[in-house]
């Protein structure tokens, strides 16, 4: 057997269309607590979009042109909601138990996400060509050097924290909060611990497609 | 931003104004998320809140 043809078979069994753009969800999934992962993509999305018009007019453009400074407070203000909905959405996976099940790895991803995003952050303050950045980065580096990555990870050298911020870091969390999506619609959204208790199976087939929408 | 950030001191405790106003919003709006009932939707409705 290929390993595409491996491949195919296994997503074929476990991850149906129904599973990976399901029309409902189960009933305890009608809460707006559910909202705010959704919230976290949505700032992510306009993140990439106010992030590539930046990369692409340069700095002086967003220290000294009106537009530039525009998209400059909407690259800034979509990080604030990006972390506040992601911490919200965190809470919500932690008050739910959101790895029971055999969900180990959609929280281990993202928990891996809010990792990168972090760091993607930091190089995002680092980035800023302002007194501020330099700020930060000349007290960043004593925290690096004492962790042993200072050598590797020259947060005075801005040409490799700019491209650590517009390249490998926002495709570390694009790949990684689509390995977390993926993980969500292969297991399904967790059963609040009520219901879980009374020994319902695991699989996305239960939780995706058994309880009908409210 | 250019100015200092006001802080709060309580015995150990220290946290800047900003941070403060952040916290709260974060517990406020997931109070609210989880005490607002969620709007079902008309089709499920008609079928009779199947």
């Amino acid at each position: 057997m290929s390993l595409t043809h491996a491949l195919q078979q296994r997503l074929t069994e476990n991850l149906s269309y129904e599973d990976l753009l399901p029309e409902e969800q189960p009933a305890y999934v009608h809460s707006y607590v559910y909202l705010f992962g959704a919230a976290t993509i949505a700032s992510f999305a306009l993140l990439m979009v106010t992030g590539i018009i930046l990369a692409a007019f340069g700095p002086q453009w967003w220290h000294f042109d009106n537009a530039g400074h525009f998209f400059n407070s909407l690259h800034f203000w979509a990080v604030q909601a990006f972390f506040f909905f992601m911490v919200l959405h965190l809470w919500t996976a932690f008050f739910q138990g959101a790895w029971r099940d055999g969900r180990g790895l959609t929280w281990v991803s993202g928990v891996m996400t809010f990792g990168a995003s972090v760091l993607t952050a930091f190089t995002g303050y680092i980035s800023q060509q302002n007194f501020d950045a330099q700020w930060i980065a000349i007290q960043g580096k004593d925290a690096m050097n004492a962790i042993g990555a200072g050598a590797f990870f020259n947060l005075l050298n801005f040409g490799q924290m700019y491209g650590y911020h517009i390249f490998l870091l926002p495709v570390l969390v694009s790949l990684l909060m689509g390995i977390h999506l993926t993980l969500v619609r292969f297991k399904g959204v967790v059963r609040p611990y009520e219901e879980s208790t009374q020994a319902a199976p695991p699989t996305s087939a239960v939780t995706a497609r058994e309880g009908a929408a409210v | 931003m250019n100015g200092a950030a006001h802080y709060f001191h309580w015995g150990f405790i220290q946290i800047s104004a900003a941070n403060l106003v952040v916290i709260l919003l974060m517990i406020l709006v997931f109070a609210l998320a989880v005490l607002v009932p969620f709007p079902s939707s008309k089709r499920h409705d008609r079928e009779g809140g199947e």
